[in-house]
């Protein structure tokens, strides 16, 4: 059996996710309906749209340390403005948006570090969003709560919305002449220029679009948890890191796979799942979830060097 | 040749002059009362940025992709455990303190264990380590607020000739740091790794021993630091570490450090822990709110590194 190693690269953290669920299953096999799987994904939807949006920042070569803290502002814009007044809210997105791209426009002219110009930002958001919402409250629209908790016949939504997430971006980043130029840009970005493209152009638009995804990502997490506060979302900067690489992305030369890494993200919520099945005391949870992480990139390291072996025969 | 070693010395005066700025326009506000207090509790306070990230840029020295993410973890860690052991007795101080660094140094391992035997980049091996470390940290924590030894905590809030005693403390550290980087062939070779992993192997550096150093040092540091703020703020908290994640990688990079590895700095930690204190207390003294001063926090790290990132970029 011949595998290319792009299919390898989806089917390592698609067996470590496998994995995982059993596990689950074996555990608690009552999570193994409709109920169950949507409670165990629910929040893995806001987690998988971050990770896109990070691994689009990171298919060009860059680090987003401020995900979280503009996740969260995006919550709390969904939870105010976009409920209260939809023109004024898809105004100040928008304009989110637009932030992003230049700040892509600006760590190319000015050859910045990413880390730091979004670590910057990251206080930017986290105080915008304080000045928003300075006590947790708000409500989420009713079209975004409707469609977080919809109830397909066929599958669970949060499978839905994850399977949907993992299609569009698939197409987006694998299979458009823009999401090859993202990558190109970050696996060769001279030969992009030479080749007579605006490598500035492709930078914006890739920040852009990381930016549109984290506001989807905002979005989602209100209309998951009806409400918002300032810190709503921090976690999801490291979340949204760890999803990327265990989703077979890299962090240098383009090397993403959306499909992984919206399994990422599906991963590291099952993990929490999982930890809770466990009964493990609440002391050890965070822990637990680093040994997981340990864990499936142990495995990920030993499924590779077997590939190589059989390479070499 | 001549603009270029003008152009090397540059990355940290814009911190200090920075610096300087912000404490003018916080004095000029209080009418030059507070001067003599606000300077010294900005060496207080700048002094555990510095300590830690004297750490963090060891290990950003190291090239692209080199990061610690356990330093506040690690603090945390090594706060507790040192409080824990020394049971608020003076005798107790030293054997607390050769705890805190054993700690350091087993953090600092596993960091290294992770991103050699696993080949996990460090950013998710050191976030995978602070995981465990955090839950070691609540585990031995339950809740309890031991106080530090009396001397020790005497040691740490007071002045020597007015200058802070962690700010001494952090100095000698800075001083030996700089030794470390400028003065020995363990200096030389982390730069050339940062500058060239390839090269700098093929030169026949040992380029995984200095790595694992490295990485014990960063953690040594942090635990170091985590024994320091404890002792200070009269006890260890689960969250004393938490702002000292930003705080320890924002002081490298406005510190001119460069990102990109194989160029470090350490004069500019100095300058960026002092700007990165004053920027807050200055938005403090003039009454703005806490959503205002983060976003101005924000813009006026952005502004620094626009300013002194420009002239790297001209290289």
């Amino acid at each position: 059996m011949k595998l290319s190693s792009s299919a390898i690269r989806t089917i390592l953290p698609a067996a470590s996710l496998a994995v995982l669920l059993a596990a689950v299953f074996y555990m608690q096999p009552r999570a193994m309906t409709y109920t169950g799987l949507n409670l165990l994904f629910n929040l893995a939807v806001p987690i998988a749209l971050a990770t896109v949006a990070q691994m689009l920042v990171m298919a060009v070569n860059d680090l987003d340390l401020s995900m979280g803290a503009f996740v969260s502002f995006c919550a709390c814009v969904a939870a105010t403005f976009l409920q209260a007044s939809p023109a004024i809210g898809i105004l100040i997105l928008a304009g989110a948006i637009a932030v992003y791209a230049a700040l892509g426009v600006i760590i190319h002219i000015r050859q910045l570090p990413s880390i730091v110009v979004t670590l910057g930002m990251s206080f930017v958001w986290a105080g915008l969003a304080v000045l928003i919402l300075p006590s947790p409250g708000g409500t989420a629209p009713e079209w975004a709560q409707a469609l977080m908790t919809a109830k397909p016949h066929f599958m669970p939504m949060a499978i839905l919305a994850s399977l949907v997430i993992a299609v569009l971006t698939h197409l987006l980043v694998m299979r458009s002449t823009f999401g090859v130029l993202i990558r190109g840009v970050g696996g060769n970005m001279r030969s992009v220029e030479r080749a007579g493209w605006s490598v500035i152009g492709i930078r914006a638009g890739a920040y852009a679009l990381a930016g549109l995804f984290a506001v989807l990502a905002g979005i989602a997490l209100v209309g998951l948890t009806t409400s918002a506060d300032a810190n709503i979302a921090l976690r999801y900067t490291l979340l949204s890191i760890a999803g990327v690489i265990l989703g077979g992305g890299e962090f240098v030369g383009g090397r993403v796979s959306p499909v992984g890494a919206v399994i990422g993200a599906l991963t590291l919520t099952l993990a929490g799942s999982f930890l809770s099945f466990m009964r493990i005391s609440p002391d050890w949870q965070i822990g637990a979830q680093g040994a997981i992480l340990i864990i499936v990139l142990a495995m990920r390291l030993a499924l590779n060097r077997m590939e190589k072996r059989e390479k070499v025969h | 040749m001549t603009t270029l070693s003008s152009l090397s010395g540059k990355p940290w005066i814009w911190s200090f002059a920075a610096t300087i700025i912000v404490w003018v326009v916080t004095v000029l506000f209080t009418g030059g009362s507070s001067s003599l207090g606000l300077t010294q509790a900005a060496l207080t306070f700048a002094a555990f940025s510095v300590v830690v990230g004297i750490g963090q840029m060891f290990v950003i020295t190291l090239g692209p992709g080199n990061i610690d993410l356990s330093v506040p973890a690690t603090m945390t860690l090594s706060g507790t455990i040192a409080l824990k052991i020394m049971e608020v007795q003076d005798g107790m101080i030293l054997i607390g303190l050769i705890v805190a660094i054993g700690l350091g140094i087993g953090v600092g391992i596993g960091n290294f264990a992770l991103i050699k035997l696993l080949r996990i980049p460090p950013i998710i091996a050191t976030l995978s380590m602070s995981f465990i470390v955090q839950s070691c940290a609540i585990w031995t924590n339950r809740g309890l607020r031991i106080k530090p030894p009396q001397a020790l905590s005497d040691f740490t809030t007071s002045y020597t000739f007015g200058v802070p005693n962690v700010a001494i403390v952090a100095g000698a550290l800075s001083v030996a740091a700089w030794f470390l980087l400028e003065r020995t062939i363990y200096g030389r070779w982390i730069s050339a790794i940062g500058q060239s992993p390839f090269a700098a192997r093929m030169a026949g550096i040992p380029v995984d021993g200095t790595r694992f150093v490295t990485y014990v040092l960063c953690a040594v540091l942090a635990s170091l630091c985590g024994y320091l703020l404890a002792s200070f703020s009269g006890g260890a908290a689960l969250n004393m570490g938490a702002e000292y994640l930003l705080m320890s990688i924002a002081v490298v990079v406005i510190g001119g450090t460069a990102v990109a590895g194989g160029n470090s700095n350490v004069p500019g930690i100095w300058g960026a822990s002092l700007f990165m204190f004053l920027v807050v207390s200055m938005l403090n003294t003039y009454g703005f709110g806490a959503g205002v001063r983060l976003i101005l926090t924000g813009l006026i790290i952005i502004g620094v590194i626009l300013a002194a990132g420009g002239k790297q970029a001209a290289r």
